[in-house]
């Protein structure tokens, strides 16, 4: 009896599913029509001669683009500065944000603050970072050279962001700085989920704390390790406000990130079909890069 | 012998924190002590992390410069109505999504992943083609169909996980008592939801807040720009007097989002929205 409500009731839910696409197609056709074709279409792009402005006619050249960024040492130069921010700023993040949650494991006073600081970064948007950052290393009134000077390091008025040399590790910092929150976040949660009872076992078998991270915690939580760093990666290697309010690619394009040098070629100079090839190949070598780090992890398990 | 080794060893972690809180904490605190200091504090020789005569002058001037007042207008204009739109659009495809269409599902899953990976040059340059033909360049109109659709996939994600969480069997159960598929959706759907509607419509509203590129490329005139977009612009024409009145104006355009992230907290940790907000 219950049972022949229930089919009934069933039933008639069911009956409903004869259309999911009214529920659906508000949603599907803006971001079909303003996202998804757009995306479609920038990638053909790549392969035209576009150019801003009006009614200009595109006509497709292939691989003229590509050709013409091989030989472009700009190009080459961004891409170089891309990968090592990309890769410095996330190994940075990881290894702060295993230490941090790693320590607010631990039984420590004063751990409240350190909790609430972690997620600050995460919440506050990249442009006021780097407007805060800027501050920070402003040279007469900064709060870095102020420290330096303070302990007696005749630093002068150094312009962290404006010097050759100091520029880019500068930036990098802040970079490491903002995307903290979200790998401690990530890597407590990975933390919490390694059952107690391998520690006890480890720790009863007379393990080091060092013996028990390299053994237990380190493999145990190599997904969520592999989820964070790519997921990292990507966004660091595709950044473009904290980079543009910092630095704007200066001094001497020492900071200029793929993102900042696709969109001058954009939207500077209106090198549309240029542009998007710089993109076209953006994927490329994070999809490249993504597909090493992962392989070589793979093998370190087997 | 044990003891003693655990004593230091608890004195390294301890130096470790402290390293950890003074990184993560000075910049803010600087920002926060500039917002504070007048025009001659701000240029002093020795200058320090607290403002020997703190005043509001700082936020006085943000809140007179008509170009910051302006933006923080259009920003909050923007915003409400991202949130309000991608909520209205989000909340029957989430419904659809959870109970019906399991390709889809894979398909939205599989977007938000491509959308994460592909840099956005690649999607504005055609956007701002289209918002050209559309004479909605340099407006909040078209700036904001670029953040609706840019919000809806994660929103749609998150919310369907809140319809998945409510039983199948209530709605069964109503059905049964005779309830019509509109009654279902408006007396147990909807009200069961209210949580996971108030995180999507904070997250839309904080996505467009934030947002820097796209506003960047959209808009063109000052009277349009968004508040990240004339701070930006602000520090650029620097004068370390001004910075007093750029720091006020910063600390209180971040003040929404840490509202938000204030009350999303427990999401955060528990991992539920991990990878999606990304400030």
């Amino acid at each position: 009896m219950t049972a022949a409500v229930a089919t009934r009731g069933r039933e008639s839910i069911r009956r409903i599913r004869a259309g999911p696409l009214f529920f659906l197609l508000p949603a599907l056709v803006p971001v079909v029509l303003f996202s998804v074709l757009p995306l479609i279409e920038g990638i053909y792009l790549g392969f035209t001669d576009a150019k801003a402005g009006l009614n200009v006619d595109l006509a497709p050249n292939f691989l003229d683009n590509y050709i013409r960024l091989l030989s472009n040492d700009l190009f080459w130069q961004s891409f170089q500065i891309g990968i090592i921010w990309a890769v410095t700023t996330t190994f940075l993040q990881y290894v702060l944000g295993l230490g941090l949650s790693i320590l607010m494991e631990q039984r420590l006073r004063f751990l409240w603050i350190v909790r609430i600081l972690a997620l600050v970064p995460w919440a506050i948007p990249p442009v006021i970072v780097a407007i805060m950052w800027r501050l920070v290393y402003q040279p007469d009134i900064g709060l870095l050279n102020q420290a330096l000077r303070g302990v007696g390091i005749p630093i002068g008025e150094l312009n962290w962001l404006a010097d050759f040399n100091t520029a880019f590790p500068a930036v990098i910092v802040v970079g490491a700085w903002a995307g903290m929150a979200q790998t401690t976040v990530a890597l407590t949660a990975g933390l919490k989920g390694i059952p107690i009872e391998l520690h006890e076992a480890a720790a009863s078998d007379g393990a080091t704390a060092w013996q028990r991270f390299r053994h237990i915690t380190w493999p145990q939580l190599r997904p969520v390790t592999d989820a964070i760093v790519s997921l990292n990666f990507i966004w660091n290697f595709n950044s473009f406000g904290l980079v543009y309010v910092l630095t704007e690619g200066g001094p001497g394009a020492k900071t200029m990130v793929p993102a900042l040098f696709a969109y001058n070629e954009g939207f500077k100079y209106g090198h549309f079909g240029y542009a998007a090839a710089m993109g076209n190949v953006m994927v490329l070598v994070v999809l490249a890069l993504l597909y090493i780090y992962l392989r070589s992890g793979r093998r370190g398990v087997e | 012998m044990i003891h003693r080794r655990s004593r230091q060893a608890t004195a390294l972690q301890y130096i470790a924190l402290l390293g950890f809180i003074a990184f993560l904490s000075f910049p803010l605190l600087w920002m926060l002590s500039t917002s504070f200091k007048g025009p001659r504090e701000l240029v002093a020789l020795i200058p320090s992390l607290i403002p020997v005569s703190p005043t509001l002058e700082n936020y006085g001037t943000a809140f007179g410069e008509q170009d910051l007042v302006q933006s923080a207008s259009n920003s909050l204009r923007l915003s409400l109505g991202n949130a309000m739109l991608t909520v209205l659009v989000a909340l029957p495809a989430a419904y659809g999504l959870a109970r019906f269409a399991s390709i889809l599902r894979r398909l939205t899953m599989g977007w938000i992943l491509v959308s994460q990976i592909f840099p956005l040059i690649l999607i504005i340059i055609p956007l701002f083609l289209i918002l050209k033909t559309l004479r909605l360049l340099d407006s909040l109109s078209g700036l904001l169909i670029v953040y609706l659709v840019w919000s809806l996939p994660f929103t749609l994600w998150m919310l369907q996980t809140y319809v998945k969480a409510i039983p199948i069997e209530l709605e069964e159960a109503a059905s049964i008592d005779g309830a019509g598929r509109l009654r279902i959706l408006r007396s147990i759907i909807l009200p069961l939801l209210a949580p996971g509607i108030v995180v999507a419509a904070l997250f839309a509203f904080i996505s467009g807040w934030n947002e820097f590129f796209f506003a960047l490329v959209v808009l063109q005139s000052q009277e349009h720009f968004t508040l990240p977009l004339t701070l930006a612009r602000f520090i650029g024409s620097e004068g370390v007097v001004r910075l007093g009145p750029l720091a006020a104006a910063s600390l209180i355009a971040t003040l929404p989002s840490l509202v938000f992230f204030a009350i999303i907290q427990r999401h955060l940790r528990s991992g539920l929205l991990a990878g999606g907000v990304k400030g």
